[in-house]
């Protein structure tokens, strides 16, 4: 096996047990990074700081600093903020912006000792569901480089995919994560929300974006969430909760896990391979002892509505400090004041994030509160409350995490609907705020089609439980782009 | 037709915290431009708010102060709008729920009658940054120190007629939040400024005219004036035939004239919704009651006080009450010179007279109660006069003299009241003014003042000017 089909925990323990440096590690993924320009998944890569990184991570380990991910090889989303490093969340408006701090996230990995190879591709401020929006261009799907890899997270669902980095940290919003990873064939957790300090990373809707790890395994995936959760006091949002171990129920059987299948994933507009994939994988978590049932989410269907007006508002309000006065783009010779605001803002955004923008002061605006805002807040506590009632009954929820694997790049572009429909499974877990994960469940037409996994508040640990059991029994997760046709092992 | 005037207040108050409502930046007044603004005052990409909690126990003080209810929750709303000096594009407010609602406040007038004005609201907010639009050439300068600086907004319902009313009653905002500690009140440097909301309406109508508000006016002076200058305006409008338009508009103390600076047609809709980023606050009774237990005497009661434990009229008392550090100094000056009657004529008199000659605040006054009072108690013990006093008290002012006896003994102005070392000197006065002596025991008694002057004079001032008196008058007689 190459090095990077090797998980972290496995490549810890090659640095550990002194099989390669971290500086060899490093180097393997800056020239895969150079070999797959083509699929587009950094935007910034950062060569030098990395190898300068690495070498500092073995130093620190030949001097017997044990660091959790000490010299382990990750790429930040372009939200995150990273000092002295271009941020530019994938907008023109910010293709010159040079973040003056870190992120807390950023921070957090830092002082636990990765390696920082770049800046992944996103869609811009993270509104998109292909990474088509990205004013750097689409990302490419590894496993079938004329499809999406998803979005907005879809270059660190690519990149991780594709062998590129160990692990990338994402966002999500309404399933920036999931989707992605999902289309990726990767493991993506969105955590509940202020698990994760939202500091420096770039607002999309505040009270729904939520930042998570991406890795090749769950294993991987709690190591990472491990470093990246906390309470931050730059952060008012952020749960003070104590973090728990991870990893330390990852080998819990699940005999007795009572498992819900919500109907309405099921009821229309899920492709039938994939509906297949999910029902293989109901087989899998109930040879490993876990009940299945069937649960209703009355209010699940005014999702996507409720998100669409609640995202845009908050958007609307969060991307009004991008005006061409302090920082990032600016129009050439502005006539006045309003021009400069106008035209920096015309040119500096694109066609998606005008849209949201435009929406969201919309329903926003003096008469139609009432009717959009305070309506999708309502709707938004029935989500939740529905939710609530599930969990009395059931310890997670299982479903799909898209209604089919990865479409065709520019298949949906022109039908915005049909874009928004992509994240019909995962917005309420958002609107919720509860943690969810993708994991690779197998394959539709070629292409990976994820599960996904919903916990109840802060039982990350458990999902993560449920995950890595499936993937003791099953190989999904180890396929890479290229070898496709194995057979699962279970 | 004769009119009466509308008048609701909007005052700012900056509340005077360390660091900014909302970020770890200093709001110290005054530093270079924009060197006390932090990513978070920047509205840099990925920041933050978070609340200062010292934010709350001012706010909360305030609302106590004016018997107002405090709001259980205390949350925050978004105000969207663009501007240069407002680096997020929406600015942290209070608009669902203010966290002081209703309340009262009386005002004295000036004809000694007491003005009963309602507050609707005091919420919380952060201040913008300024534009320095005459700076620069052809461009405008941003400074964001300001921006982030905690502000109450107090809004007060439409229950002033009168521009003497209005500048009352933010007279005693500015009191009361001076009193309380929760602003420095520095009105030069932008602590405390009023938005007036103005309309008149025929005497004796019920319904309320069309209102214009007057933005950002940061004197009383100011405020008296740009409110007197809109009901003159409002009245010529109306008697002209016009109508009043709905509108916000900016007073220019150079014209001493209010200009519109916006229309209600193109009048902002400011998308109002709250604020994601920062999660509500309970303020519960435990807390309130702390504050309470640690407010200050408010300028009323230590005024009722006064009159009643120093025997003062209720103007002294009004007047000495009026700033707290003042109150204090005149207490302090009490315990030293053990005569509140004569310390209240002194300070209102001679301390204040002297502060508004040279623009002083009593906060900077280097002379010291103490030496002040002991002062006063060497007027009432009789070691001098009061003419001496204050010479003495110029000497203090100066900086001449720091203390009291030590400049008495050193400059020999013990008052002379030994008669036999005035005894021959009233008697050779006598005998070099024959003249004046003959006219005055032939009963032009007006002279009893030559010879008395006479006497101080040759003596300094030092002499007992009531036992000069006596002594010539038995002299003479």
């Amino acid at each position: 096996m190459t090095l990077h089909e090797r998980s972290i925990i496995e490549q810890l323990d090659d640095l550990n047990t002194g099989k390669y440096s971290a500086v060899e590690l490093t180097r393997h993924y800056l020239d895969r990074i150079q070999q797959q320009e083509a699929l587009n998944c950094y935007i910034t890569v950062m060569e030098e700081k990395a190898l300068a990184t690495a070498n500092a991570a073995d130093t620190a380990r030949a001097e017997g600093h044990n660091h959790l991910l000490g010299g382990i090889p990750i790429a930040h989303k372009d939200i995150f903020c990273t000092k002295g490093i271009k941020t530019s969340a994938g907008s023109k408006m910010l293709d010159s912006f040079i973040a003056p701090y870190d992120a807390t996230v950023v921070a957090r990995l830092a002082a636990a000792g990765v390696v920082t190879l770049g800046k992944t591709n996103m869609d811009e401020f993270a509104m998109g569901s292909s990474n088509e929006t990205s004013f750097y261009g689409p990302v490419l799907n590894p496993w079938d480089p004329t499809r999406v890899p998803g979005g907005s997270s879809g270059g660190s669902a690519a990149a991780v995919a594709a062998g590129l980095c160990a692990a990338a940290t994402g966002t999500d919003t309404g399933g920036s994560i999931r989707q992605p990873s999902a289309h990726c064939g990767i493991t993506g957790l969105k955590p509940t929300y202020g698990r994760i300090s939202r500091w420096g990373m770039i607002a999309f809707a505040s009270s729904l974006d939520q930042a998570g790890p991406m890795a090749r395994t769950a294993e991987d995936a709690a190591l990472l969430l491990q470093v990246m959760s906390g309470s931050d006091s730059l952060d008012s949002t952020s749960l003070a909760d104590p973090v728990p171990d991870y990893r330390a129920d990852l080998s819990r059987s699940l005999e007795g896990l009572r498992i819900g299948l919500c109907e309405d994933f099921f009821a229309t507009g899920l492709e039938a391979d994939s509906e297949q994939v999910i029902q293989e994988a109901i087989a899998v978590f109930e040879q490993l002892g876990a009940k299945i049932s069937r649960v209703a989410l009355p209010h699940i269907a005014q999702s996507i509505p409720a998100y669409y007006v609640i995202a845009p508002a908050e958007a609307s309000a969060n991307l009004s400090r991008f005006d061409g006065i302090r920082f990032g783009y600016r129009c050439e010779n502005p006539s006045n004041l309003e021009d400069l605001y106008r035209r920096s803002r015309s040119e500096g955004f694109g066609e998606e994030v005008k849209r949201r923008i435009m929406i969201g002061a919309f329903t926003l605006s003096t008469g139609y509160y009432d009717a959009y805002y305070r309506k999708a807040q309502q709707i938004r506590r029935l989500i939740k409350n529905d939710f609530q009632t599930a969990f009395e009954q059931v310890d997670i929820l299982l479903g799909p995490t898209s209604p089919q694997p990865a479409f065709k790049l520019g298949e949906k572009t022109e039908d915005q609907v049909a874009m928004y429909l992509q994240d019909i499974y995962t917005i309420a877990g958002n609107l919720a705020g509860l943690p969810a994960m993708s994991i690779p469940a197998g394959f539709s037409s070629k292409l990976p089609v994820g599960v996904q996994l919903i916990g109840n508040y802060m039982q990350e640990g458990r999902i993560l439980n449920a995950a890595h059991q499936f993937q003791q029994q099953t190989d999904w997760h180890l396929r890479s782009p290229g070898s496709v046709d194995v057979e699962a092992k279970g | 037709m004769t009119w009466e005037t509308v008048i609701g207040l909007e005052i700012h108050v900056q509340l005077n915290t360390k660091s900014k409502i909302f970020s770890g930046a200093s709001t110290e007044f005054g530093a270079p431009p924009n060197t006390q603004a932090c990513a978070v005052d920047l509205g840099l990409p990925g920041v933050l708010p978070v609340v200062n909690a010292e934010v709350y126990p001012k706010a909360v003080a305030f609302g106590l102060g004016i018997g107002a209810s405090i709001s259980k929750i205390s949350a925050f709303d978004r105000k969207n709008y663009f501007y240069p000096d407002l680096p997020k594009g929406y600015q942290i407010t209070q608009m669902d729920q203010p966290i002081v609602l209703g309340g009262s406040v009386e005002i004295p007038l000036e004809d000694g009658t007491v003005k009963q004005v309602n507050i609707t609201r005091a919420h919380l907010e952060e201040d913008a940054g300024k534009s320095l639009h005459e700076a620069f050439q052809q461009s405008t300068g941003i400074d964001l120190n300001r921006a982030g600086t905690p502000l109450l907004e107090i809004v007060s319902e439409p229950d002033m007629r009168s521009a003497k009313e209005a500048v009352a009653y933010a007279k005693y905002i500015h009191q009361l939040v001076t009193y309380l500690g929760i602003s420095d009140g520095n009105m030069a440097e932008g602590s405390l400024r009023c938005d007036a909301n103005v309309s008149i309406r025929p005497s004796g109508a019920t319904e309320m005219g069309t209102r214009t508000e007057t933005k950002n006016v940061n004197s009383f002076r100011f405020l008296e004036h740009a409110i007197n200058f809109e009901v003159q305006r409002q009245q010529q409008v109306l008697e002209s035939g016009g109508r009043i338009v709905q509108e916000t508009r900016l007073f220019d103390p150079d014209r001493d004239e209010t200009r519109p600076m916006r229309s209600k047609e193109t009048a902002m809709d400011y998308r109002y919704f709250p604020e994601p980023d920062l999660l509500p606050v309970k303020i519960d009774e435990a807390f309130i009651s702390e504050v309470k237990n640690s407010m200050p005497e408010l300028p009323r009661e230590k005024a009722t006080r006064f009159a009643d434990e120093y025997q003062l009229t209720q103007a002294d008392a009004q007047v000495l009450a009026s700033d707290p550090a003042l109150a204090n100094y005149f207490e302090a000056t009490v315990q030293h010179c053990h005569d509140a009657k004569t310390a209240a004529n002194w300070v209102r008199v001679e301390l204040l007279g002297r502060m508004n000659r040279d623009n002083i605040h009593i906060k900077d006054l280097t002379l010291s109660a103490e030496q002040f009072g002991v002062l006063l108690s060497r007027i009432s013990d009789r070691t001098i006069s009061g003419k001496i006093a204050k010479n003495i008290l110029d000497a203090l002012w100066q900086g001449e003299a720091q203390s009291v006896d030590e400049f008495i003994e050193k400059n020999d102005l013990k008052q002379v009241s030994d008669s036999g070392s005035l005894d021959p000197l009233i008697e050779k006065i006598i005998a070099d003014n024959p003249k004046q002596a003959e006219q005055y025991r032939q009963g032009k008694t007006k002279l009893l003042g030559f010879f008395v002057g006479q006497v101080m004079k040759e003596t300094a001032g030092k002499a007992n000017p009531q036992q000069v008196n006596e002594l010539v008058r038995k002299k003479l007689s």
